[in-house]
């Protein structure tokens, strides 16, 4: 369906459309206009256009336009051979390192980076002398010197797809080595290997009209529009057109090779597809609410819309909170609940085409949903929140060493010049404990532990006088114990800086040994609200309570299996009409289906979205 | 089913050590948990004893003898981390699993033993002509764990297999695992960085640290009462409750 659709765009219909002309003309041209071509009129030597001959004859008087569509097929068939040669023995090349093992496999990626280093040109010309002057000695040429490069591309791809634990389940069951190059390996580097191999034949065209229009390719009495511009040449001051229309076709048979290619790589996902999208829709009226006295950040019905492919994604379903000053708050939910995309909501991170609309949205006394000057709005966000996400490999640019990454900061917002702002990074990677802050700071983020980056991360953040710490799955990829240093440490910087913390997690056991208040999300929607000490027992929402209760933790009953939700995560762009959780519970009965319970608070302030909650009969909340 | 040993088993890269003369019996019928930081060497253990990595030292045995590593039957199997690249995109879950079946059974056993492994990991057997782009992570594990039990091994090393699922979907994942160690008595190496996951599935704990086992026994005295500085250290950084380990039974 989407690659007829991303074919079907200009340049897919103008490049296939090119292509089934060309590839007409080579079948059949032959067959129709060979007698037209070959004809000799003595009485026009050399003539000029005219209503007899378009475009002219040459030196024995054969119509030039027509020996241009003629020559069409051997251009086409020499370019396509030529190709199979390069993809042939490109693939055997490629594949060669993972058939061969280790020693013999180096060998011969060695050997093909030394080629690929050669000028193409240059080996085209060292393989036309060796194979003789002609049409075979050509498309050889050609052939080979264009192996180098598809043997790279597929070496890559290969090695790409060798990585891949299928490739090691089917080593470790028994499948052979060519079997997995046949089964897994090449099926799965197909689709950019024939993309490269379309356009390839266009570049191929070139070289071969070169190569004829220099003497090397074919030879009289054949003819290809190489040899037909060699022969014009001679004349383009008087009849410029003999030379240009084989020049013409050439560019046109190239085009239809390249425009196909690159529709085809749309077709295959490589390229960008991104319009095919749909719209997200009108904008749901707001309406403008206070925000909560005290709050650090306050939050009033966040929505947020992702385009899809079928239909626009509600990820974020009208979500309220707020976070008082130096308070801990905690976001668990499953992945496509809603919990990031609402934490890079608050940090102002969501950028087009996906939407944000809140009631208000208001941090630090600014509310981000209405338009501000963009300059102090990054100058407010800069300074005052601080986000560590949870790929610290990839929060830092890698081509910087992490001194001046974290220097940028105080110059950018706060006008430090860059002696002073270098100090300042020194110092607050001392603050986050990070040993030898000198030396640290002149390294690049591949020389820290993935331990070590969080730190610096969080260090990145204490560069301003952050008020409100956002932390998403902060310390998902890392190992216990450096888990529990980054937790300790970001309950050191909050008692030190005063800053509340908004903490994303998918682990319960995080959450409440470092939060005050959890927010539990399903289905883009908060569906209950309590303190994170009651978060085991105190649980009224049926999914908080399996939530808990399928974690296993260091008490777990070892003889009772694991309570499971039943059934599936909401899919984001498919939420059913009345509680999104119904399918999965327990409890869920008619009404629960059919209407979308509220989130209600009680006299404690905790809040729960379920028909089926019953109200505690004593509030635990007494202590807070 | 059968007991595979680890013999001072050393791995080298390069002029790096990652395993040091590492040793370890994993019981017939047993699940050995095991533990430990990333770069620890617990992955490579696991590489090691189904072939995927270099053994430079000591001898990796099944039942006494050399693993082979060559013809049909392949008696150890391994689960891996990502089920979003543990399984060939191209391949449908069906094919996928037959693909570790041993010998060339026909097509009609070759379907029933396909259904009779999708039923065995609780997926539905209908589910085996389609792609894995249609299945959730939790899915994809049972079905990575099918193909694994396809190959008729004898012992099943895992590792990692809940680290990239939902919290609710590894609740699951567990119990499977926990199931099918009861019905098969299949003999497991169960690779997790999550004690409190090891302490649920494992009745031996080994503990790894810096390329060597620095401490192994009885799950309950292993993560009740641990003998090792770098053992403590790990149970203290645990979140939430303060550790104690109840007997099992």
């Amino acid at each position: 369906m989407r690659a007829a659709r991303v074919l079907l765009r200009p340049v897919g219909l103008a490049g296939i459309g090119l292509l089934v002309l060309v590839v007409l003309v080579a079948a059949f041209g032959p067959i129709l206009w060979d007698g037209r071509a070959t004809v000799v009129d003595t009485d026009h030597l050399l003539a000029g256009p005219s209503a007899d001959h378009w475009i002219g004859t040459d030196n024995l008087g054969r119509d030039l336009f027509f020996r241009v569509l003629v020559a069409t097929r051997l251009s086409i068939v020499l370019a396509l051979a030529a190709t199979a040669i390069s993809i042939v023995l490109g693939v055997v090349l490629g594949a060669a390192p993972m058939l061969a093992g280790r020693r013999v496999g180096r060998v011969i990626t060695w050997a093909v980076n030394v080629l690929v280093a050669f000028p193409g040109l240059l080996l085209v010309l060292f393989f036309a002398v060796i194979f003789g002057v002609g049409a075979r000695g050509a498309a050889l040429a050609v052939g080979l010197a264009g192996a180098p490069g598809f043997a790279r591309l597929c070496h890559t791809l290969v090695a790409g797809v060798s990585e891949r634990d299928y490739v090691a389940a089917a080593r470790i069951a028994g499948v052979g080595r060519f079997r997995v190059l046949f089964r897994h390996v090449l099926p799965n580097v197909a689709e950019p290997l024939i993309v490269n191999a379309t356009m390839a034949a266009g570049s191929v065209l070139l070289s071969f009209a070169g190569l004829s229009f220099l003497g090397l390719g074919v030879q009289a009495p054949s003819y290809d529009w190489g040899r037909l511009m060699q022969d014009g040449l001679n004349g383009i001051y008087i009849h410029p057109l003999a030379a240009l229309a084989p020049g013409l076709a050439v560019i046109l048979a190239g085009l239809a090779f390249n425009l196909t290619g690159e529709a085809l790589a749309g077709a295959f996902g490589i390229g960008d597809v991104a319009t095919v999208r749909t719209a997200l829709g009108q904008a749901t009226a707001t309406e403008l609410t206070a925000p909560v006295p005290g709050a650090v950040l306050s939050v009033d019905d966040l929505r947020v819309t992702l385009p899809g492919v079928h239909q626009p994604v509600h990820a974020v379903r009208g979500v309220t909170f707020a976070i008082k000053d130096g308070e801990a708050v905690g976001v668990v939910g499953e992945s496509g609940s809603g919990k990031s995309m609402t934490a890079l909501a608050v940090a102002d991170l969501i950028e087009q085409p996906a939407r944000v609309e809140a009631n208000h949205l208001v941090f630090a006394g600014e509310d981000l949903t209405v338009p501000g000057d963009p300059e102090s709005r990054r100058k407010h966000l800069g300074t005052s929140l601080a986000i560590v996400f949870q790929d610290p490999m990839t929060s830092f640019n890698p081509a910087h060493r992490i001194g001046p990454q974290l220097a940028e900061v105080s110059r950018a917002h706060q006008g430090l010049r860059r002696r002073a702002a270098l100090a300042r990074a020194v110092d607050r990677l001392r603050a986050v404990r990070i040993r030898e802050p000198e030396r640290r700071a002149r390294q690049y983020p591949f020389q820290f532990s993935g331990g070590m980056r969080q730190r610096a991360m969080i260090g990145m953040g204490l560069m301003g006088t952050p008020r409100l710490i956002i932390a998403d799955e902060p310390t998902t990829s890392l190992d216990v114990t450096v888990q529990s240093q980054v937790l300790a440490l970001l309950a050191e910087v909050r008692r030190d800086t005063g800053a509340a913390l908004l903490l994303i997690s998918h682990d319960v056991s995080v959450v409440t040994d470092v939060c005050d208040r959890v927010l539990v999300m399903y289905a883009g929607r908060i569906v209950e609200e309590l303190p994170a000490a009651d978060l085991r027992t105190l649980a009224r929402h049926p999914y908080t309570k399996a939530l808990v209760a399928a974690v296993p933790d260091m008490e777990t009953d070892l003889d009772r299996p694991l309570a499971v939700i039943p059934g599936v995560p909401i899919d984001p762009p498919h939420v059913p009409i009345g509680c999104a959780f119904a399918a999965r519970c327990p409890l869920a009965d008619d009404h629960c289906r059919a209407v979308d319970p509220p989130l209600l608070a009680d006299a404690a302030g905790n809040r729960v979205a379920c028909h089926k909650a019953a109200p505690h009969s004593v509030t635990s909340k007494v202590t807070a | 089913m059968s007991v595979l040993s680890f013999r001072d088993v050393r791995v080298r890269y390069g002029s790096h050590t990652v395993l040091k003369d590492v040793s370890l019996e994993i019981g017939d019928g047993e699940v050995v948990g095991l533990v430990g930081e990333s770069g620890s060497g617990k992955s490579t253990m696991a590489r090691a004893a189904v072939g995927l990595a270099p053994v430079t030292g000591g001898e990796i045995l099944l039942d006494g003898r050399p693993i082979p590593r060559r013809g049909p039957v392949r008696p150890v199997q391994m689960v891996f981390q990502d089920p979003y690249s543990s399984l060939d995109p191209r391949m449908t879950v069906g094919e996928s699993v037959a693909e570790a079946m041993p010998g060339r059974p026909g097509k009609q056993a070759r379907r029933a033993e396909i259904t009779r492994l999708l039923t065995l990991v609780h997926l539905d057997p209908s589910r085996a002509d389609d792609l894995p782009g249609r299945l959730s992570g939790g899915q994809r594990q049972r079905v990575a764990l099918a193909r694994a039990l396809a190959a008729r091994p004898e012992v099943i090393i895992a590792d990692e297999i809940t680290s990239s699922l939902d919290v609710s979907v590894q609740g699951a994942v567990l119990n499977l695992v926990r199931d099918m160690q009861r019905e098969l008595g299949l003999s497991m190496l169960f690779i997790s960085h999550n004690l409190a996951v090891v302490r649920y599935v494992a009745g031996r704990v080994a503990v790894m640290y810096g390329g060597e086992i620095v401490e192994q026994g009885p799950a309950a005295q292993v993560l009740g009462a641990p003998r090792h500085e770098y053992t403590r250290h790990l149970l203290a950084a645990v979140p939430g409750t303060i550790p104690t380990v109840k007997e099992p039974t």
